[in-house]
């Protein structure tokens, strides 16, 4: 590749170019931007644990307690931090059981089953599981 | 249609420049030509010093891998018509060094293949008299996997092997599950060590562009999102019986 009069280059190795990843290269494309909006999402999913626990010290510690969490959480800065949390717990929820069919393959006698039933089986399930929950707390 | 388009190349001599530049050629707009055709005519009537790697011109081979308008394409299946009336940018594929022009160092590919040792591994003594038999249902587990003709086009789409040279990346993991899933193969255990690694699947965040830029329809995020399964299956179970053998 090159003559004698190119060794410009150290010790005549050749000096091969790095291109350095950009710090905005999530942004040029929609699938980059989707992932990076799913790591982050696992943030608010660690939010709604720490909820959780909240919410439960408070139920324990008896009526007044309670009711000063719930006056906390009617506060329109916590309201809005739940319902963005909300709409990233979505998204995690979301992409992570379309992502099923991709890991597991089911085989019914010798046949794979089509990917679009294993999804549409853990969404069945997620509906199931949230309406039972839904049942418990508002009935 | 217009008779002629104008392709944008990289261009990097190591000799001669600190980083790459672009440099531009008009080349004949042609039906069948691909932008491997308008690269040859440049090498062949425009300027020789163009450097590429190319062999089959059929989507076999694998080396004519570039990133064509920033999208990882093979070039020798890529038509220049479909970027009328230009330009078309071409540069080297991403996330690799670049050696000179369009030449990218795969070095580090080559290396990761040998690791998850894709052969067909067997653990009897005896080489049978006839071949191993197999059902076409047996086949048609791992036949998508078998697809795969190198090209590191899954590599040059994802951005945590841009990130992290040291995942083990796309092709290598698919490459993997394609003799896992082989039933006359018996070296799943023997590879596990490398994908279950912390450079292994679990480096994978599914971003999915892998599977998206593969020109084979190979699916090497599909095969990563199986392992995964597979890994946390199998320390579950060593957890669980922690003296059944692997
Ligand atoms: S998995 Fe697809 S994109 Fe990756 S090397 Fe193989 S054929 Fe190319
Ligand atoms: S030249 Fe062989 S795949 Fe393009």
């Amino acid at each position: 590749m090159s003559d004698t009069t190119a060794t410009s280059h150290v010790g005549n190795q050749p000096r091969p170019y790095r291109r350095r990843v950009p710090i905005l290269w999530w942004v040029r494309r929609r699938s980059y931007l989707l992932f990076v909006a799913r790591e982050v999402s696992s943030v608010f999913v660690a939010w709604f644990v720490v909820f959780l626990l909240l919410l439960v010290r408070a139920v324990l510690s008896g009526e007044d307690a309670y009711r000063r969490f719930l006056d906390w959480t009617a506060n329109p800065f916590v309201l809005a931090l739940n319902v963005v949390a909300l709409l990233f717990v979505l998204l995690h929820a979301v992409t992570w059981f379309n992502l099923a069919p991709q890991a597991m393959v089911v085989k019914v006698r010798g046949r794979r089953l089509p990917p679009v039933l294993i999804a549409a089986a853990h969404f069945g399930a997620w509906a199931v599981v949230s309406a039972v929950v839904a049942w418990i707390v508002l009935g | 249609m217009a008779r002629s388009i104008t392709m944008q190349v990289a261009r990097y001599r190591p000799d001669r420049e600190a980083e790459p530049t672009m440099q531009s050629y008009d080349v004949p707009l042609r039906k069948d030509w691909a932008i491997l055709d308008g690269l040859n005519h440049i090498k062949d009537e425009l300027d020789g010093t163009l450097s590429y790697r190319w062999s089959c011109r059929m989507g076999i081979c694998g080396s004519c891998g570039m990133t064509v308008n920033g999208e990882p394409k093979l070039t020798c299946a890529t038509f220049l018509t479909d970027y009328a009336p230009g330009p078309v940018r071409v540069e080297p594929l991403r996330n690799f060094p670049v050696v000179r022009d369009l030449v990218v160092d795969i070095g580090d590919f080559m290396a990761k293949l040998s690791v998850v040792q894709p052969w067909i591994i067997r653990k009897d003594e005896e080489t049978p008299d006839g071949e191993y038999l197999q059902t076409p249902a047996e086949l048609e587990d791992y036949k998508q996997f078998s697809m795969c003709i190198n090209c590191m086009l899954c590599y040059s789409a994802c951005p945590i092997y841009g990130l992290n040279e040291h995942f083990l990346g796309p092709a290598a993991i698919a490459l993997a599950q394609r003799y896992n899933l082989d039933s006359r193969d018996q070296g799943s255990a023997d590879r596990m060590d490398a994908l279950s690694a912390s450079t292994g699947v679990w480096d994978c965040t599914y971003v999915g562009e892998c599977s998206t830029a593969c020109p084979k329809n190979v699916d090497p995020a599909g095969a990563i999102q199986r392992y995964k399964l597979t890994a946390a299956t199998e320390t579950l179970k060593s957890f669980l019986m922690p003296r059944g053998g692997r």
